[in-house]
């Protein structure tokens, strides 16, 4: 089976071939040159695999959360890609693609969501996969969710934005910190190989991104109600 | 050549099927206004978020609606600007992946340009020279077009956009949103001359307009009268608005000298402005066009349209994808056009 993975959630570039369990790659720190940057990065990796998109079994996508612009640059590109060359979608999350990439058992996820808040998500592998003991959410660093144990490894760009408050949060329940993971496409492609097998991937137009952060504006009856933004565990932004 | 159009700069997701030898073969749209209303006007995440889910779907309702594969389709315009960043990079990532896929050109065509060609996709369609009137809810310009990217402005509004003020007008009378069909629609059993509101700039000189003055009248006006005289502002704030657009449009074509006058943009769909600018036309002897009524609102269509008039005059492919938000109409290029 041959998959194409990708993921533009971050400030990282990545895109990534799975052909039967080899794997090739790429990724560059994109800042917001994405768009640019991400199919010339498809073409050459399947030009240095001598595959055309045509030879695909399906197309895998960093789902989110993340940037929410990136995530749709993803969803986007992925979608016209699978119309265009009729094949499958998947989208996987970035934070369990964090958690794959780091290469532990136990794994704390967190991107920077800004807003002075964060995403997040506690992993633990077993023989079928990742077990997200906290779904993902999105919170202020002061609270992100704790594991039930130490001996986690914590991962993401949260931990460069918020290095205090989430140090003293976790404090002795971190094994390692690992602040410069990225939701790599390697390891989407590797989670998204046997979800294609089982039949889980869509259709183009039925694939979507998870922004985890849905409340983003106020409506005319929340603003008149004296709503507070900020009220709850969403944010209110309108962007991130 | 069979160009699919993608329009996602603002509130409305339009896809369509532009074909350089048979003509428009299908065109799908999705307007966000019910989900905007309830915020009172256009949330950008929201609106981006929607076209994300909408696009691919379209374009399946435009391909069945024409009998078409995917495979048939030769090259792809999309929205690159001006607009919301998000939603015109919702379908800047859609096109580019597309056209990857089935290796064919893709283009970013100017929104306003999709706009001013719109009323060559109607019969009988304009020869240039002519001028354009663009208005909309976030545009009011006088345009001097003399060919395909030969775009001079004339004038524009100052301050707020006609489909602005229709918008406001609308919600200070408690009529909602989008205003422009609300207020016509309470204007038709109003009158028009109940209130003598003023007309900004009409006698200025030259083609520039300003509509937040008028605003302004409206709000101490339905302050005064209560909402028992809702239909009556209504229409005498239409009036104001038509009397004005028609008088800068009389004047545009006596400066330019030209006999043919073309109307793009949503208002252009407003009844009484199309009403007045006939009946000036026949009384000053020129010509008034305008797009076909459903392609009045932002669509695919005119930028399937604007597109392949660009491609088959030989306009290079991007490659990658951008988006412009802020982008002047006079920034582009002249194309020949046969």
């Amino acid at each position: 089976m041959h998959l194409l993975a990708f993921d533009t959630s971050t400030e990282w570039c990545s895109a990534a071939l799975w052909m039967d369990g080899r794997v090739i790659d790429a990724a560059v720190h994109a800042g917001q040159a994405h768009s640019r940057l991400l199919l010339p990065m498809v073409s050459s990796l399947l030009a240095e695999a001598g595959l055309t998109l045509g030879e695909l079994d399906g197309i895998a996508f960093g789902r989110g959360p993340g940037s929410f612009t990136g995530v749709r640059i993803a969803c986007g590109v992925a979608q016209g890609l699978a119309l265009g060359a009729s094949l499958p979608l998947l989208g996987v999350s970035t934070l369990e693609a964090m958690a794959e990439e780091a290469d532990a058992e136990q794994v704390v996820t967190c991107l920077d969501a800004r807003m002075n808040e964060i995403y997040a998500a506690v992993w633990r592998r077993d023989p079928s996969g990742w077990q997200a003991e906290t779904e993902a959410m999105v919170c202020p660093p002061a609270v992100a969710p704790l594991p039930t144990a130490s001996g986690y490894v914590g991962c993401g760009g949260a931990f460069a934005a918020y290095p205090e408050i989430l140090a003293r949060r976790y404090a002795d329940l971190l094994t390692d910190i690992r602040p410069g993971l990225i939701p790599h496409a390697r390891s989407i492609a590797r989670l998204a190989a046997p979800r294609f097998r089982a039949g889980m991937a869509v259709p183009p137009e039925a694939a979507e991104p998870v922004y985890v952060r849905d409340k983003v504006a106020l409506t005319i009856r929340e603003r008149t109600m004296g709503t507070r933004p900020g009220g709850n565990t969403h944010g209110t932004g309108m962007s991130a | 050549m069979l160009v699919l159009g993608i329009e996602t700069s603002c509130d409305e997701t339009g896809i369509a099927l532009y074909d350089t030898e048979r003509g428009l073969l299908a065109h799908a749209l999705h307007s966000q206004v019910a989900m905007h209303a309830e915020y009172g006007g256009v949330v950008p995440e929201l609106a981006s978020r929607d076209h994300i889910r909408r696009a691919p779907r379209l374009i399946g309702k435009a391909l069945a609606d024409a009998g078409l594969e995917i495979g048939a389709v030769g090259a792809i315009a999309y929205t690159q600007g001006p607009g919301l960043a998000g939603a015109l990079l919702a379908g800047a990532s859609l096109a580019a992946g597309l056209g990857v896929a089935l290796k064919v050109p893709v283009l970013g065509v100017h929104h306003l340009e999709g706009h001013l060609l719109s009323p060559l996709l109607a019969a009988p369609r304009p020869e240039f020279p002519f001028v354009a009137l663009l208005v909309s809810g976030g545009h009011t310009q006088l345009m001097r077009v003399d060919g395909v990217g030969l775009y001079e402005l004339l004038g524009e509004t100052l301050d707020d956009a006609a489909g602005e003020a229709f918008d406001k007008t609308a919600q200070l009378l408690g009529l909602g949103y989008p205003g422009g069909p609300q207020v016509a629609r309470a204007a038709e059993t109003g009158d028009a001359y109940r209130y003598k509101l003023p007309r900004p700039m009409l006698n200025s000189g030259d083609l520039e307009f300003s509509f937040s003055g008028l605003k302004t009248a409206v709000l101490n006006l339905a302050k005064k009268e209560g909402p028992g005289a809702t239909a009556d502002i209504a229409a005498s704030f239409q009036a104001a608005v038509v009397d004005v657009l028609a008088g800068k449009c009389l004047a545009a074509l006596t400066r330019t000298g030209m006999d043919r006058l073309v109307v793009a943009g949503g208002v252009g769909a407003n009844r009484a402005l199309r009403a007045r600018l006939d009946a000036e036309a026949g009384r000053h002897g020129f010509t008034v066009f305008y797009p076909p009524l459903d392609l009045c609102t932002d669509n695919g269509a005119m930028i399937a349209y604007a597109g392949a008039l660009r491609l088959t005059a030989g306009a290079p492919s991007d490659g990658g994808f951008s988006v412009r938000p802020r982008w002047e109409l006079a920034e582009l290029e002249a194309v020949p056009v046969s």
